[in-house]
């Protein structure tokens, strides 16, 4: 008897440091406040609940517990009659409503908060894919994606949630951003900002943030939080905040960047490339971008991604293996990578293809090839 | 005659018998509790640690799906209606079910489907891993060539559940003992007549999502395809109008089960019966217009969430009437703690945690935070478990004497009651924490910040699953070579069941009917 | 208690075993197999691949058609032959009214159980056509959604262009639709005669009006039948045209394949009705029989007015 009130008394207890120690605001064990407005209104709701929570189980466990040790047979060999009471049954119908209200209605007032993304001052077009981001800033020409960075280590700090593009935005700036997908569904996630919306593949859903100024300099970084294949733990979202004039001359860099970027990519085109090093890009672009499905021994995993050994199409008419590759196939996790790479990456990778893994064809395609067939679509 | 039973394994091919099809059924739900739970095992050796070590993304992806459905279609569901089988027509003073052929369908279609749909592991391009809710477009254009025969396994499984259940509603309706007016039934009979009509409900409505589902990957239809004029989104609300009142289904005859065990040990009559019935139909009712709560994130209009956030909170009422009902029923009685009593002790305690973080879930801006990631699942393991999976548990430690004359071994059910309720916590309270801090759910490699919770998980699931492995034992023992049982084995028990029948029940009870004043 | 009340029970009847539930749910397995395999035989989406070592689809793709007919055959047996027993059984008067009430109940739950069926299909048309056409024109908080992905798509009822602009022509309403529509409205009238004859113990009214019926189902079939051959042929309306062909074919298919069960049960019943079955007591079958029809008929008049009128 002693041995069993002891360990019912220990559960008790231990369920109750857990309990606590759950709530400890800003430990590890609890959710982070966040950085804006609305994720620290969220964190707020959240500890409300909890120790509203906290207090109804006091009330109902200790309840149970004195039961327990004070009307066990031991204690009580006769037990009661009564077997019910319109009006207890009443009262405890009407506290969890009015509980329940309490909590409530700062829920909506919340909600209809985070909910609101009109008056926006700059919108970002943020669209998931297998498995990577893309951002568009709708105001400027910049738009660029955002992959997991794969090189890092199992204890680095960051494992999984490095990219190599990260987001930036300004602080103090309410951003839009239109959520949407290209293939599955994904959802975009930044838990200190207290946005996740679902990217829905043919719709577009708003959401916004709006980032104190002291928080200058700072990245946040989250996941993709749906299912969407293979990959689904391995699409990081992150992002980095600026300061708004620091914001400004990034702008200014992308935009140098991309004119720059855009002039090597046409010398790179207009020069004639050989086969050594088309194969040493193409490898580097294949185990980079196709390497994750169509695996970097080319194998692919069947029947879902193809193998590129011995394909039909890696190894028949370049045409027909320039055209995957630049349109991609509609209903399928091949995506158009006309877009995505640039005419010396897409001639190297289908080089590489067409030769790696025996595939021997002794076929180079050229830049040009790529831009004829652009040219041609 | 009365105890005559047909011999040889036509015995349990042909039956018509409530009790043969009642152990067929929680054998079955057993056995697929065990390969569920492999998976499971599978799952948490992969997240022990950080780092990709066991499987490769995809297969966990598989076995993170196959889990998630053989537990709710193979191991819950099934070991409820084995329960109702075996209890429902002892209980209202019934020879038999109504339908008992019906029923034997009802049952072996099960084996059939879950074959159909482990064979899945073993096709090209692995089972289906776009998780058991299998959400469009992942799981139509983008689903492995094994999803048809997922498809069709479904359709046979809500078959089964819909023949089941209208077998259900038809005793209880049409075959109670002279006397056993409605509001006398056991609270048992009553949940199932409930959850009866909830699968009546919902299950054709995931027939013809997987339907939609199946002419979209064969037949060009674009229910799920915007470009089509459909919408990814209408597929998680025809699953969820089925996905939502199902967590019901599985979580109701668990009501019923304690509602009888908690009076019989304590010797006292059950708090408030009426309010108990009363608050399964409310429970039934709301859960018909809560399913968007597990789409707030999907982008609804506002007045939808707000709706649906309200709505889903509401269900916090009835269900705490439930619980208030088991508290005040256990107040001022005569208590003694033997494992069927354990058991719905730990179900009441830990299926109240689990529905206060289901009411966190259900604030729509909180759920920002928590939406997909481990604090749901650790949510819905704390109902699932301690709830449903103890529930049952709690049932066959209790009928265990009259369903075979024999009884358990006490000490080995302690034992077995004690490493459940440490383990259970020290798999699914870490998930809270990991939840909170950020780990996304269906998940097959994570950051460091996330190890601890995942290696204390780990630990707690693996101890879990050995204690199946005794439960299994104790059982078997129990079987084979347990003390003979009492007709009225607990002392403070009640019902038809007890009063009126020796254990173990004779194979046909009730050829005439019981007396019920 | 009652002296009635105890002789029902005593009367009540457990089947005796049964070997046609396990047959039962092997055909079904069979059907279900053999089915997925035909199915993607024959769409092709899932070409066996060459792979090593053991593999499902290569095994057992090209046998999908005789699996899955086999599946069906074996079906078709085990109902026959588990009515065909029930039918005996009940003529041996084994069968007491408790055991009659349950067949009518377990029959009304089924039904209730196919409405939602239904009731899945006519919601997501009402959830296409009050939501998700207008979202794609820009309504509510899709604004973005219409101006940057869909920026040339009309938001109308019948959707004849889709988002990604294939095309097709809506189907009418008056003409077929609206001759079936009298032509169901009268079974279910003929159907209820035949009903009343039953119980009036009039043998030939019975036959006659029950023979009717299924007369008229067949009617109705081959006019969907003429209906779905117009549709693909000459409006260009099929089950790829975007989400008005998938609602209209999905809705009106599964319709036509209750009609036919329904026809089917007619047929048989006007059989058992002239080798002089039922009695005006006991009539279960019957009474199943029309209940079906009836539930049929008034899905019909829905589908009618939400794919074709409005
Ligand atoms: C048996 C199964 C079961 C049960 C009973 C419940 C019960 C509840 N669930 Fe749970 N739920 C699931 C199984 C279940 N759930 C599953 C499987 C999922 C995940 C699906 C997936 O995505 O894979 C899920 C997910 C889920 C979500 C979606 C989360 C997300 O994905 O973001 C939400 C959101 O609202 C939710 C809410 C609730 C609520 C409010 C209840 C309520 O019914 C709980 C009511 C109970 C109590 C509240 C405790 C007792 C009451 C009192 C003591 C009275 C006083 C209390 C108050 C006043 C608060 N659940
Ligand atoms: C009733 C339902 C039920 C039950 C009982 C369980 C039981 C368990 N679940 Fe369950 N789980 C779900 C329903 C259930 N689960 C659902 C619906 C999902 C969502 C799926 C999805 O996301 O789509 C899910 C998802 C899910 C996840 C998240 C996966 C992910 O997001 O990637 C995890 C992770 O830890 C998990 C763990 C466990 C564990 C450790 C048990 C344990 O309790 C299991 C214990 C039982 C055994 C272990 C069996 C007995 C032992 C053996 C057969 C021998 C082998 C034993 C050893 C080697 C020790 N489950
Ligand atoms: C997200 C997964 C994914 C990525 C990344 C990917 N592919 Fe593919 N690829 C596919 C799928 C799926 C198919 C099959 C399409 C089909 O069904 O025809 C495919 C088909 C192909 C084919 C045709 C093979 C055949 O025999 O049918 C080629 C060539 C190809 N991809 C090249 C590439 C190149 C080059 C890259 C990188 C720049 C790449 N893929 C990246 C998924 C991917
Ligand atoms: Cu993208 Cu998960
Ligand atoms: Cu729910």
């Amino acid at each position: 008897m002693a041995i069993r009130r002891k360990l019912i008394a220990g559960i008790a207890s231990l369920l109750s440091v857990l309990l606590s120690g759950g709530v400890q605001a800003a430990s590890d064990l609890n959710m982070r406040p966040g950085v804006t407005e609305t994720s620290i209104g969220a964190f707020d709701l959240h500890m409300m609940v909890v120790w509203v929570m906290v207090a109804i189980s006091v009330v109902v466990f200790g309840a149970m517990i004195y039961s327990f040790i004070f009307h066990r047979k031991s204690k009580n060999p006769t037990p009661a009659t009564f077997s019910h009471s319109t009006s207890v049954e009443f009262v405890w119908t009407i506290i969890p409503i009015i509980i329940l209200v309490y909590l409530t209605w700062p829920a909506v007032k919340l909600l209809v908060k985070m909910e609101d993304a009109s008056e926006s001052e700059m919108s970002i077009q943020v669209t998931g894919s297998q498995w990577k981001w893309h951002y568009k800033y709708l105001e400027n020409d910049i738009n660029f994606f955002s992959n997991l960075d794969r090189t890092l280590a199992v204890d680095d700090p960051n494992y999984l949630l490095e990219v190599d593009n990260m987001l930036v935005i300004p602080v103090d700036t309410k951003v839009r951003f239109l959520v949407t997908a290209d293939d599955v569904i994904h959802s975009w996630w930044v838990p200190d900002l207290a946005v996740k919306k679902d990217a829905i593949p043919g719709f577009i859903n708003e959401t916004w943030t709006n980032i104190p100024a002291e928080h200058a300099g700072k990245i946040f970084r989250g996941q993709c939080t749906e299912l969407c294949g293979k990959d689904h733990g391995f699409m990081p979202v992150v992002v980095k905040v600026l300061s708004k004039d620091d914001y400004k001359a990034w702008v200014a860099t992308k935009n140098d960047e991309r004119i720059a970027a855009e002039k090597a990519a046409a010398e790179a085109a207009a020069a004639s490339w050989d086969m050594d090093k088309l194969m040493a890009l193409g490898k580097t672009t294949y185990d980079a971008k196709c390497g994750m499905c169509h695996m970097p021994n080319g194998l692919g995993m069947p029947p879902t991604f193809p193998a590129l050994k011995d394909s039909r199409i890696a190894k028949g008419p370049a045409e027909g293996h320039i055209d995957i590759v630049v349109n991609g196939k509609t209903g399928t996790s091949m995506a158009a990578y006309g877009a995505q790479l640039t005419d010396a990456e897409m001639a190297a990778v289908i080089t590489y293809e067409r030769n790696a893994w025996g595939n021997n064809t002794g076929d180079t395609v050229q830049p040009a090839d790529i831009q004829a067939f652009k040219a041609g679509n | 005659m009365s105890d005559h039973h047909p011999t040889g394994f036509t015995r349990w091919l042909y039956t018509t018998n409530h009790k043969d099809i009642g152990s067929m059924y929680l054998w079955f739900s057993f056995v697929m509790f065990l390969i569920g739970g492999a998976m499971a095992m599978v799952i948490r050796a992969e997240l022990y640690q950080p780092g990709l070590q066991f499987v490769e993304p995809n297969f966990f992806n598989q076995m993170t799906t196959m889990h998630g459905l053989i537990m709710v279609f193979g191991a819950v569901m099934p070991s409820m209606v084995g329960l109702a089988n075996w209890l429902i027509p002892m209980q209202v003073g019934a020879p038999d079910m109504a339908l008992p052929r019906m029923n034997n369908w009802s049952f072996w279609i099960l084996p059939f489907a879950f074959t159909l749909l482990l064979s899945s592991l073993f096709m090209d391009g692995g089972a289906p891993n776009f998780g058991w809710t299998f959400y469009a477009p992942l799981s139509t254009t983008y689903g492995p060539p094994s999803t048809d025969f997922f498809i069709l396994g479904v359709h046979m499984m809500g078959i089964s559940s819909i023949m089941g259940a209208i077998n259900v509603i038809v005793t209880v309706f049409n075959m109670r003992a002279p006397g056993m007016t409605l509001m006398k039934m056991p609270l048992f009979v009553w949940t199932w007549l409930i959850t009866a009509f909830l699968l009546i409900m919902v299950m054709p409505v995931l027939a013809g999502t997987v339907t939609m589902m199946l002419t979209d990957r064969h037949f060009g239809t674009a229910f799920f395809d915007a470009a089509g004029g459909g919408d990814p989104v209408m597929f998680q609300h025809i699953f969820w109008f089925f996905g939502h009142p199902e967590v019901y289904i599985m979580i109701l005859p668990a009501f019923g089960v304690v509602s009888e065990i908690i009076p019989a040990f304590s010797r006292k009559k059950l708090f408030g019966y009426s309010s108990m019935v009363y608050a399964t139909a409310s429970i039934a009712l709301l859960s018909f217009i809560v399913w968007a709560h597990h789409m707030f994130a999907v982008g609804m209009p506002l007045a939808g969430e707000l709706f649906f956030m309200i709505a889903t909170m509401l269900i916090a009422v009835p269900t705490g009437v439930k619980v208030f009902n088991w508290v005040a029923t256990m107040w001022q009685g005569s208590l003694t703690f033997e494992t069927p009593m354990l058991f719905s002790i730990a179900f009441v305690i830990l299926f109240t945690i689990g529905g206060f973080s289901g009411v966190m879930l259900a604030m729509a801006p909180v759920d920002f935070q928590y939406h997909d990631t481990y604090f749901v699942v650790a949510h819905f393991h704390y109902v699932l478990f301690p709830g449903a999976i103890f529930g049952t548990t709690a049932a066959v430690y209790y009928w265990l004497p009259k369903w075979t004359g024999k009884m358990y071994n006490e000490t080995s059910g302690k034992i077995h009651f004690w490493l459940s309720m440490i383990f259970v916590n020290l798999t699914f309270f870490p998930m809270h924490f990991s939840g909170l801090a950020g780990m996304p759910r269906r998940i097959p490699d994570y950051n460091m910040m996330f190890a601890d919770f995942n290696m204390w998980a780990s630990i707690g699931a693996f101890g879990l699953g050995l204690t199946q492995i005794y439960f299994l034992i104790t059982l078997v023992i129990a079987i084979r070579s347990g003390k003979k049982a009492e007709d009225k084995q607990w002392e403070g028990a009640t019902g038809l069941e007890w009063d009126a029948l020796p254990s173990p029940a004779p194979y046909h009870t009730f050829s005439t009917p019981p007396k019920v004043d | 208690m009652s002296n009635e009340a105890e002789e029902k029970y005593e009367n009540y009847y457990v089947p005796e075993q049964s070997p046609w539930p396990i047959v039962g749910a092997i055909g079904l397995f069979l059907l279900a197999f053999g089915g997925a395999n035909f199915i993607q035989n024959t769409t092709g989406k899932y070409a066996p691949a060459a792979t090593e070592g053991f593999s499902f689809q290569v095994l057992f793709s090209d046998l999908g058609g005789i699996i899955f007919a086999l599946g069906l055959t074996i079906i078709v047996y085990m109902l026959w032959s588990w009515w065909r027993d029930a039918i005996r059984e009940s003529k041996q008067g084994l069968y007491s009214a408790q055991m009659d009430r349950s067949f009518k109940q377990g029959m009304l739950w089924f039904i209730l159980s196919e409405v939602m069926f239904f009731a899945a299909f006519f919601g997501a048309l009402l959830y296409v056509r009050q939501l998700i056409i207008p979202w794609l024109g820009g309504e509510g908080n899709n604004v973005m959604t219409h101006a940057l992905l869909w920026p040339n798509f009309i938001p109308e009822w019948p959707l004849t262009t889709t988002p990604d602009g294939t095309t097709t022509t809506a189907m009418g309403a008056m003409g077929l639709p609206a001759i079936n529509t009298a032509i169901l409205l009268t079974s279910s009238w003929t159907l209820t005669i035949a009903h009343h004859a039953l119980k009036d113990n009039n043998r030939q009214a019975l036959i006659n009006y029950t023979s009717i019926t299924a007369f008229l189902g067949i009617i109705f079939l081959c006019l969907q039948v003429y209906e779905y051959y117009h549709a693909y042929n000459d409006l260009g309306l099929t089950l790829g045209s975007g989400i008005y062909g998938s609602t209209f074919f999905m809705l009106t298919g599964f319709h036509g394949f209750h009609v036919t069960i329904g026809t089917i049960f007619l047929i048989v019943l006007s059989i058992r009705c002239a080798k002089g079955d039922f009695t005006e007591k006991q009539h279960f079958a019957y009474e199943a029989g029309a209940w079906y029809w009836h539930f049929v008929d008034v899905v019909w008049l829905f589908l009618f007015i939400f794919v074709y009128l409005i």
